[in-house]
Protein backbone atom coordinates (compact mmCIF):
# COMPACT_ATOMS: atom_id res chain seq x y z
CA UNK A 1 0.00 0.00 0.00
CA UNK A 2 2.89 2.37 0.76
CA UNK A 3 4.18 1.62 -2.73
CA UNK A 4 0.78 2.52 -4.20
CA UNK A 5 0.62 5.76 -2.26
CA UNK A 6 4.10 6.65 -3.50
CA UNK A 7 3.23 5.98 -7.14
CA UNK A 8 -0.06 7.89 -6.93
CA UNK A 9 1.70 10.75 -5.19
CA UNK A 10 4.27 10.91 -8.00
CA UNK A 11 1.41 10.90 -10.50
CA UNK A 12 -0.16 13.91 -8.75
CA UNK A 13 3.16 15.73 -8.85
CA UNK A 14 3.68 14.96 -12.54
CA UNK A 15 0.17 16.03 -13.44
CA UNK A 16 0.70 19.29 -11.61
CA UNK A 17 4.08 19.77 -13.27
CA UNK A 18 2.61 19.27 -16.72
CA UNK A 19 -0.31 21.61 -16.17
CA UNK A 20 1.54 24.35 -14.38
CA UNK A 21 -1.33 26.75 -14.87
CA UNK A 22 -3.13 25.20 -11.88
CA UNK A 23 -0.41 26.09 -9.37
CA UNK A 24 0.22 29.41 -11.09
CA UNK A 25 -3.47 30.10 -10.88
CA UNK A 26 -3.48 29.41 -7.15
CA UNK A 27 -0.48 31.64 -6.54
CA UNK A 28 -2.04 34.43 -8.55
CA UNK A 29 -5.29 33.96 -6.63
CA UNK A 30 -3.30 34.23 -3.40
CA UNK A 31 -1.44 37.34 -4.53
CA UNK A 32 -4.57 39.09 -5.79
CA UNK A 33 -6.65 38.37 -2.67
CA UNK A 34 -3.83 39.58 -0.45
CA UNK A 35 -3.41 42.71 -2.51
CA UNK A 36 -7.16 43.34 -2.64
CA UNK A 37 -7.39 43.06 1.14
CA UNK A 38 -4.40 45.38 1.49
CA UNK A 39 -6.05 47.98 -0.73
CA UNK A 40 -9.45 47.60 0.93
CA UNK A 41 -8.02 48.06 4.41
CA UNK A 42 -5.50 50.67 3.21
CA UNK A 43 -3.41 48.93 5.75
CA UNK A 44 -0.37 50.24 7.25
CA UNK A 45 0.25 48.00 10.22
CA UNK A 46 -1.45 50.40 12.59
CA UNK A 47 -4.83 50.72 10.93
CA UNK A 48 -5.72 47.06 11.33
CA UNK A 49 -5.79 45.31 14.67
CA UNK A 50 -3.70 42.12 15.05
CA UNK A 51 -6.83 40.00 15.49
CA UNK A 52 -8.32 41.23 12.23
CA UNK A 53 -4.93 40.68 10.57
CA UNK A 54 -4.95 37.08 11.76
CA UNK A 55 -8.56 36.26 10.90
CA UNK A 56 -8.27 37.81 7.47
CA UNK A 57 -5.26 35.67 6.65
CA UNK A 58 -6.98 32.45 7.73
CA UNK A 59 -10.07 33.31 5.71
CA UNK A 60 -7.91 33.88 2.64
CA UNK A 61 -6.21 30.52 3.23
CA UNK A 62 -9.56 28.81 3.70
CA UNK A 63 -10.90 30.07 0.38
CA UNK A 64 -7.73 29.10 -1.43
CA UNK A 65 -7.85 25.65 0.13
CA UNK A 66 -11.43 25.12 -1.00
CA UNK A 67 -10.53 26.19 -4.52
CA UNK A 68 -7.34 24.17 -4.68
CA UNK A 69 -8.59 20.95 -3.15
CA UNK A 70 -12.13 21.07 -4.51
CA UNK A 71 -10.78 20.46 -7.97
CA UNK A 72 -8.59 17.53 -6.98
CA UNK A 73 -11.29 14.99 -7.75
CA UNK A 74 -13.00 16.75 -10.62
CA UNK A 75 -9.97 17.40 -12.77
CA UNK A 76 -9.67 13.74 -13.62
CA UNK A 77 -12.34 12.10 -15.72
CA UNK A 78 -14.55 9.43 -14.23
CA UNK A 79 -13.23 6.84 -16.70
CA UNK A 80 -9.79 7.33 -15.28
CA UNK A 81 -11.31 6.90 -11.82
CA UNK A 82 -12.58 3.48 -12.82
CA UNK A 83 -9.14 2.68 -14.20
CA UNK A 84 -7.51 3.48 -10.85
CA UNK A 85 -10.20 1.50 -9.11
CA UNK A 86 -9.13 -1.65 -10.91
CA UNK A 87 -5.47 -1.04 -10.07
CA UNK A 88 -5.15 0.26 -6.52
CA UNK A 89 -6.81 0.27 -3.13
CA UNK A 90 -9.14 3.24 -2.53
CA UNK A 91 -7.27 3.97 0.71
CA UNK A 92 -4.12 4.63 -1.30
CA UNK A 93 -6.01 7.10 -3.49
CA UNK A 94 -7.27 9.19 -0.59
CA UNK A 95 -4.00 9.02 1.36
CA UNK A 96 -1.98 10.10 -1.67
CA UNK A 97 -4.41 12.97 -2.27
CA UNK A 98 -4.20 14.03 1.38
CA UNK A 99 -0.41 13.85 1.30
CA UNK A 100 -0.18 15.82 -1.91
CA UNK A 101 -2.76 18.42 -0.84
CA UNK A 102 -1.10 18.83 2.57
CA UNK A 103 2.23 19.59 0.95
CA UNK A 104 0.58 21.92 -1.57
CA UNK A 105 -1.32 23.78 1.16
CA UNK A 106 1.75 24.03 3.42
CA UNK A 107 3.70 25.53 0.53
CA UNK A 108 0.92 27.95 -0.35
CA UNK A 109 0.42 29.04 3.26
CA UNK A 110 4.15 29.68 3.71
CA UNK A 111 4.32 31.71 0.49
CA UNK A 112 1.10 33.34 1.60
CA UNK A 113 2.37 34.44 5.02
CA UNK A 114 5.48 35.87 3.33
CA UNK A 115 3.45 37.91 0.83
CA UNK A 116 0.90 38.88 3.46
CA UNK A 117 3.51 40.17 5.92
CA UNK A 118 5.20 42.01 3.07
CA UNK A 119 2.24 44.27 2.37
CA UNK A 120 0.20 44.05 5.56
CA UNK A 121 2.98 44.07 8.14
CA UNK A 122 3.67 41.30 10.61
CA UNK A 123 2.50 41.68 14.22
CA UNK A 124 3.30 38.05 15.12
CA UNK A 125 5.16 37.70 18.41
CA UNK A 126 6.20 34.07 18.14
CA UNK A 127 6.79 33.22 14.49
CA UNK A 128 7.76 29.56 15.01
CA UNK A 129 4.46 28.87 16.79
CA UNK A 130 2.62 30.65 13.97
CA UNK A 131 4.36 28.41 11.44
CA UNK A 132 3.37 25.33 13.47
CA UNK A 133 -0.24 26.56 13.35
CA UNK A 134 0.09 27.06 9.57
CA UNK A 135 1.42 23.54 9.03
CA UNK A 136 -1.19 21.88 11.26
CA UNK A 137 -3.86 24.00 9.58
CA UNK A 138 -2.70 23.05 6.10
CA UNK A 139 -2.78 19.36 6.96
CA UNK A 140 -6.23 19.74 8.53
CA UNK A 141 -7.63 21.70 5.58
CA UNK A 142 -6.14 19.23 3.12
CA UNK A 143 -7.48 16.12 4.84
CA UNK A 144 -10.97 17.46 5.56
CA UNK A 145 -11.41 19.00 2.14
CA UNK A 146 -10.05 15.96 0.30
CA UNK A 147 -12.83 13.80 1.72
CA UNK A 148 -15.48 16.48 1.19
CA UNK A 149 -14.14 17.00 -2.35
CA UNK A 150 -14.61 13.29 -2.97
CA UNK A 151 -18.21 13.56 -1.77
CA UNK A 152 -18.95 16.72 -3.76
CA UNK A 153 -17.45 15.25 -6.94
CA UNK A 154 -20.22 12.63 -6.89
CA UNK A 155 -22.92 15.22 -7.38
CA UNK A 156 -23.55 17.58 -10.25
CA UNK A 157 -22.99 21.17 -9.14
CA UNK A 158 -19.73 20.38 -7.40
CA UNK A 159 -18.57 23.88 -6.52
CA UNK A 160 -21.72 24.93 -4.63
CA UNK A 161 -21.86 21.63 -2.82
CA UNK A 162 -18.17 21.87 -1.97
CA UNK A 163 -18.69 25.23 -0.29
CA UNK A 164 -21.87 24.24 1.55
CA UNK A 165 -20.45 20.95 2.79
CA UNK A 166 -17.02 22.16 3.78
CA UNK A 167 -17.70 25.48 5.52
CA UNK A 168 -19.59 24.18 8.54
CA UNK A 169 -17.40 21.11 8.85
CA UNK A 170 -14.17 23.07 8.77
CA UNK A 171 -15.25 25.62 11.39
CA UNK A 172 -14.15 23.57 14.43
CA UNK A 173 -10.68 23.27 12.92
CA UNK A 174 -10.65 26.95 12.03
CA UNK A 175 -11.64 27.96 15.58
CA UNK A 176 -8.81 25.92 17.09
CA UNK A 177 -6.41 27.40 14.53
CA UNK A 178 -7.51 30.95 15.32
CA UNK A 179 -6.99 30.25 19.00
CA UNK A 180 -3.50 28.85 18.50
CA UNK A 181 -2.42 31.57 16.08
CA UNK A 182 -3.81 34.20 18.46
CA UNK A 183 -1.41 32.85 21.09
CA UNK A 184 1.40 33.01 18.53
CA UNK A 185 0.40 36.59 17.80
CA UNK A 186 0.68 37.46 21.48
CA UNK A 187 4.13 35.91 21.57
CA UNK A 188 3.27 33.09 23.98
CA UNK A 189 5.88 30.31 23.97
CA UNK A 190 5.36 26.93 22.33
CA UNK A 191 5.70 25.13 25.66
CA UNK A 192 2.64 26.91 27.02
CA UNK A 193 0.55 25.93 24.03
CA UNK A 194 1.10 22.17 24.03
CA UNK A 195 -2.59 21.61 24.81
CA UNK A 196 -3.80 23.46 21.73
CA UNK A 197 -1.13 21.89 19.52
CA UNK A 198 -2.07 18.44 20.80
CA UNK A 199 -5.79 19.02 20.20
CA UNK A 200 -5.13 20.30 16.67
CA UNK A 201 -2.79 17.43 15.84
CA UNK A 202 -5.26 14.85 17.15
CA UNK A 203 -8.08 16.51 15.17
CA UNK A 204 -5.89 16.16 12.06
CA UNK A 205 -5.23 12.51 12.86
CA UNK A 206 -8.94 11.80 13.48
CA UNK A 207 -9.88 13.34 10.14
CA UNK A 208 -7.15 11.47 8.25
CA UNK A 209 -8.10 8.12 9.79
CA UNK A 210 -11.81 8.75 9.17
CA UNK A 211 -11.07 9.65 5.54
CA UNK A 212 -9.20 6.38 5.14
CA UNK A 213 -12.13 4.43 6.57
CA UNK A 214 -14.94 6.27 4.78
CA UNK A 215 -13.47 7.02 1.36
CA UNK A 216 -13.70 3.44 0.02
CA UNK A 217 -17.50 3.68 0.40
CA UNK A 218 -17.69 6.92 -1.58
CA UNK A 219 -15.62 5.47 -4.32
CA UNK A 220 -17.45 2.19 -4.73
CA UNK A 221 -19.84 2.36 -7.63
CA UNK B 1 -53.35 -5.85 26.44
CA UNK B 2 -50.84 -7.30 24.00
CA UNK B 3 -50.27 -3.92 22.34
CA UNK B 4 -50.07 -2.26 25.71
CA UNK B 5 -47.21 -4.56 26.62
CA UNK B 6 -45.50 -4.25 23.28
CA UNK B 7 -45.48 -0.49 23.34
CA UNK B 8 -44.81 -0.13 27.07
CA UNK B 9 -41.96 2.32 26.47
CA UNK B 10 -44.27 4.71 24.66
CA UNK B 11 -46.76 4.68 27.53
CA UNK B 12 -43.99 5.00 30.08
CA UNK B 13 -42.45 7.86 28.12
CA UNK B 14 -45.74 9.73 27.91
CA UNK B 15 -46.40 9.23 31.63
CA UNK B 16 -42.93 10.55 32.35
CA UNK B 17 -43.66 13.61 30.21
CA UNK B 18 -46.94 14.27 32.02
CA UNK B 19 -44.97 14.01 35.27
CA UNK B 20 -42.32 16.36 33.85
CA UNK B 21 -44.94 18.87 32.77
CA UNK B 22 -46.66 18.82 36.14
CA UNK B 23 -43.48 18.96 38.20
CA UNK B 24 -41.91 21.37 35.77
CA UNK B 25 -44.58 23.99 36.18
CA UNK B 26 -45.92 23.26 39.66
CA UNK B 27 -43.08 21.47 41.49
CA UNK B 28 -40.77 23.00 44.04
CA UNK B 29 -37.50 24.42 42.75
CA UNK B 30 -34.61 25.97 44.66
CA UNK B 31 -34.48 29.78 44.56
CA UNK B 32 -31.33 31.35 43.29
CA UNK B 33 -30.17 34.75 42.23
CA UNK B 34 -30.60 35.54 38.51
CA UNK B 35 -31.98 32.09 37.73
CA UNK B 36 -35.08 32.38 39.95
CA UNK B 37 -37.99 30.47 38.46
CA UNK B 38 -36.29 30.04 35.09
CA UNK B 39 -34.38 27.10 36.49
CA UNK B 40 -37.49 25.09 35.58
CA UNK B 41 -36.33 25.38 32.01
CA UNK B 42 -33.71 22.77 32.90
CA UNK B 43 -36.37 20.12 32.28
CA UNK B 44 -37.25 21.49 28.87
CA UNK B 45 -33.98 22.88 27.52
CA UNK B 46 -31.15 20.63 28.65
CA UNK B 47 -33.19 17.50 27.97
CA UNK B 48 -33.57 18.54 24.32
CA UNK B 49 -29.81 18.29 23.82
CA UNK B 50 -29.62 14.87 25.49
CA UNK B 51 -32.36 13.66 23.18
CA UNK B 52 -30.74 15.23 20.13
CA UNK B 53 -27.39 13.56 20.79
CA UNK B 54 -29.09 10.19 21.39
CA UNK B 55 -31.08 10.51 18.16
CA UNK B 56 -28.07 11.56 16.10
CA UNK B 57 -26.04 8.76 17.66
CA UNK B 58 -28.62 6.16 16.63
CA UNK B 59 -28.65 7.71 13.19
CA UNK B 60 -24.87 7.22 12.92
CA UNK B 61 -25.33 3.61 14.03
CA UNK B 62 -27.75 3.06 11.14
CA UNK B 63 -25.38 4.81 8.74
CA UNK B 64 -22.60 2.42 9.74
CA UNK B 65 -25.01 -0.49 9.32
CA UNK B 66 -25.90 0.79 5.86
CA UNK B 67 -22.26 0.95 4.79
CA UNK B 68 -21.77 -2.60 6.05
CA UNK B 69 -24.88 -4.23 4.62
CA UNK B 70 -26.27 -1.85 1.96
CA UNK B 71 -29.82 -2.34 3.19
CA UNK B 72 -31.92 0.66 2.04
CA UNK B 73 -33.99 0.39 5.23
CA UNK B 74 -30.96 1.42 7.28
CA UNK B 75 -30.54 4.57 5.22
CA UNK B 76 -34.22 5.37 5.64
CA UNK B 77 -33.93 4.99 9.41
CA UNK B 78 -30.74 6.99 9.63
CA UNK B 79 -32.36 9.84 7.71
CA UNK B 80 -35.47 9.81 9.91
CA UNK B 81 -33.33 10.00 13.05
CA UNK B 82 -31.32 12.91 11.65
CA UNK B 83 -34.52 14.85 10.89
CA UNK B 84 -35.91 14.14 14.36
CA UNK B 85 -32.59 15.17 15.89
CA UNK B 86 -32.78 18.44 13.97
CA UNK B 87 -36.29 19.09 15.29
CA UNK B 88 -35.01 18.60 18.84
CA UNK B 89 -32.06 20.89 18.10
CA UNK B 90 -34.48 23.59 16.95
CA UNK B 91 -36.56 23.15 20.11
CA UNK B 92 -33.38 23.28 22.18
CA UNK B 93 -32.37 26.52 20.49
CA UNK B 94 -35.79 28.07 21.07
CA UNK B 95 -36.01 27.08 24.74
CA UNK B 96 -32.39 28.12 25.22
CA UNK B 97 -33.02 31.47 23.58
CA UNK B 98 -35.93 32.18 25.91
CA UNK B 99 -33.83 31.16 28.90
CA UNK B 100 -30.96 33.35 27.75
CA UNK B 101 -33.28 36.34 27.39
CA UNK B 102 -34.39 36.13 31.01
CA UNK B 103 -31.05 35.27 32.61
CA UNK B 104 -28.29 36.65 30.40
CA UNK B 105 -30.39 39.49 28.99
CA UNK B 106 -30.29 38.68 25.30
CA UNK B 107 -31.99 36.36 22.84
CA UNK B 108 -28.64 35.34 21.39
CA UNK B 109 -25.38 35.62 23.28
CA UNK B 110 -21.94 35.14 21.84
CA UNK B 111 -21.41 31.87 23.64
CA UNK B 112 -19.34 28.99 22.22
CA UNK B 113 -22.09 26.47 22.88
CA UNK B 114 -24.71 28.50 21.05
CA UNK B 115 -22.41 29.09 18.13
CA UNK B 116 -21.38 25.44 18.05
CA UNK B 117 -24.96 24.31 17.90
CA UNK B 118 -25.71 26.79 15.13
CA UNK B 119 -22.76 25.40 13.18
CA UNK B 120 -23.97 21.88 13.92
CA UNK B 121 -27.35 22.71 12.44
CA UNK B 122 -25.63 24.08 9.32
CA UNK B 123 -23.73 20.79 9.05
CA UNK B 124 -26.93 18.79 9.18
CA UNK B 125 -28.75 21.12 6.78
CA UNK B 126 -25.85 20.51 4.38
CA UNK B 127 -26.51 16.81 4.90
CA UNK B 128 -30.04 17.42 3.65
CA UNK B 129 -28.66 19.26 0.63
CA UNK B 130 -26.36 16.35 -0.25
CA UNK B 131 -29.32 14.01 -0.13
CA UNK B 132 -31.44 16.13 -2.41
CA UNK B 133 -28.65 16.75 -4.91
CA UNK B 134 -27.99 13.08 -5.64
CA UNK B 135 -30.61 11.51 -7.87
CA UNK B 136 -29.48 7.88 -7.67
CA UNK B 137 -30.96 6.11 -4.61
CA UNK B 138 -27.98 3.93 -3.76
CA UNK B 139 -25.47 6.67 -4.31
CA UNK B 140 -27.58 9.02 -2.21
CA UNK B 141 -27.71 6.52 0.64
CA UNK B 142 -23.99 5.75 0.49
CA UNK B 143 -22.75 9.32 0.25
CA UNK B 144 -25.10 10.65 2.91
CA UNK B 145 -24.12 7.83 5.27
CA UNK B 146 -20.47 8.73 4.84
CA UNK B 147 -21.21 12.40 5.40
CA UNK B 148 -23.38 11.63 8.41
CA UNK B 149 -20.62 9.67 10.16
CA UNK B 150 -18.02 12.32 9.37
CA UNK B 151 -20.34 15.15 10.45
CA UNK B 152 -21.28 13.48 13.74
CA UNK B 153 -17.67 13.06 14.83
CA UNK B 154 -16.79 16.66 13.93
CA UNK B 155 -19.95 17.82 15.70
CA UNK B 156 -18.98 15.95 18.87
CA UNK B 157 -15.55 17.60 18.83
CA UNK B 158 -17.32 20.91 18.36
CA UNK B 159 -19.73 20.64 21.28
CA UNK B 160 -17.68 18.63 23.77
CA UNK B 161 -14.08 19.82 23.37
CA UNK B 162 -14.23 23.36 22.03
CA UNK B 163 -16.51 24.97 24.67
CA UNK B 164 -14.29 23.53 27.41
CA UNK B 165 -11.30 25.38 26.00
CA UNK B 166 -12.96 28.79 25.84
CA UNK B 167 -15.05 30.94 28.13
CA UNK B 168 -18.70 30.13 28.23
CA UNK B 169 -21.71 31.31 30.14
CA UNK B 170 -22.99 27.76 30.37
CA UNK B 171 -22.50 25.87 33.63
CA UNK B 172 -19.50 23.56 33.69
CA UNK B 173 -17.49 25.57 31.15
CA UNK B 174 -14.83 28.21 31.37
CA UNK B 175 -14.55 28.08 35.15
CA UNK B 176 -18.30 28.18 35.82
CA UNK B 177 -19.43 25.54 38.26
CA UNK B 178 -21.40 22.67 36.79
CA UNK B 179 -25.02 22.06 37.64
CA UNK B 180 -24.10 19.20 39.93
CA UNK B 181 -22.30 21.22 42.53
CA UNK B 182 -24.88 23.84 43.39
CA UNK B 183 -28.09 24.19 41.45
CA UNK B 184 -29.14 20.66 40.83
CA UNK B 185 -30.38 19.56 44.22
CA UNK B 186 -32.08 16.23 44.75
CA UNK B 187 -35.60 17.55 44.24
CA UNK B 188 -34.70 18.68 40.74
CA UNK B 189 -32.84 15.48 40.00
CA UNK B 190 -36.07 13.57 40.63
CA UNK B 191 -37.63 15.43 37.74
CA UNK B 192 -34.60 15.99 35.51
CA UNK B 193 -33.66 12.33 34.90
CA UNK B 194 -37.23 11.17 34.19
CA UNK B 195 -37.59 14.20 31.92
CA UNK B 196 -34.58 13.09 29.85
CA UNK B 197 -36.08 9.62 29.43
CA UNK B 198 -39.50 11.06 28.63
CA UNK B 199 -38.29 13.43 25.92
CA UNK B 200 -36.04 10.74 24.46
CA UNK B 201 -38.90 8.29 24.15
CA UNK B 202 -40.98 11.00 22.49
CA UNK B 203 -38.14 11.53 20.03
CA UNK B 204 -37.77 7.85 19.24
CA UNK B 205 -41.52 7.45 18.88
CA UNK B 206 -41.66 10.34 16.46
CA UNK B 207 -38.70 8.96 14.48
CA UNK B 208 -40.39 5.56 14.27
CA UNK B 209 -43.58 7.15 12.95
CA UNK B 210 -41.51 8.92 10.30
CA UNK B 211 -39.82 5.65 9.39
CA UNK B 212 -43.16 3.88 9.04
CA UNK B 213 -44.59 6.65 6.87
CA UNK B 214 -41.50 6.58 4.64
CA UNK B 215 -41.73 2.79 4.34
CA UNK B 216 -45.32 3.08 3.15
CA UNK B 217 -44.33 5.80 0.68
CA UNK B 218 -41.55 3.63 -0.70
CA UNK B 219 -43.95 0.71 -1.09
CA UNK B 220 -46.49 2.91 -2.87
CA UNK B 221 -43.82 4.23 -5.23
CA UNK B 222 -42.77 0.68 -6.06
CA UNK B 223 -46.38 -0.28 -6.75
CA UNK B 224 -46.83 2.63 -9.10
CA UNK B 225 -43.77 1.64 -11.05
CA UNK B 226 -44.95 -1.95 -11.53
Amino acid sequence: MLQEIKVLFQKELQLEWRQKYAVHGLLLYLASTIFVSYLSFKAKQESISPITWNVLFWVILLFIAINAIGKSFTQESSQRGIFYYTLVKPESVIYSKILYNSILMTGISLVGIFMYSWVMGNPVGNMSLYVIALILGSIGFASTLSLVGGIAAQAENTSTLMAVLSFPIIIPLLLFLLKLSKSALDGISIAENWDEIAVLASLDVIVIVLSGILFPYIWRH
Amino acid sequence: METLKKYYWKWAGMLLLVYTMYMGFAGQVPRQAILNETVRNLYFHVTMWFSMIALLGVSVYHSIQYLRKSDPMDDLKSNAYVITGLIFATLGLITGSIWAKFTWGDWWTNDPKLNSVAIGMLIYLAYGLVRSSLPDEQQKARISSVYNIFAFIIFMVLIWILPRMTDSLHPGNGGNPGFNSMDLDNRMRMVFYPAILGWMSLGFWYAQLRIRIRKIEVLLEEKEQV
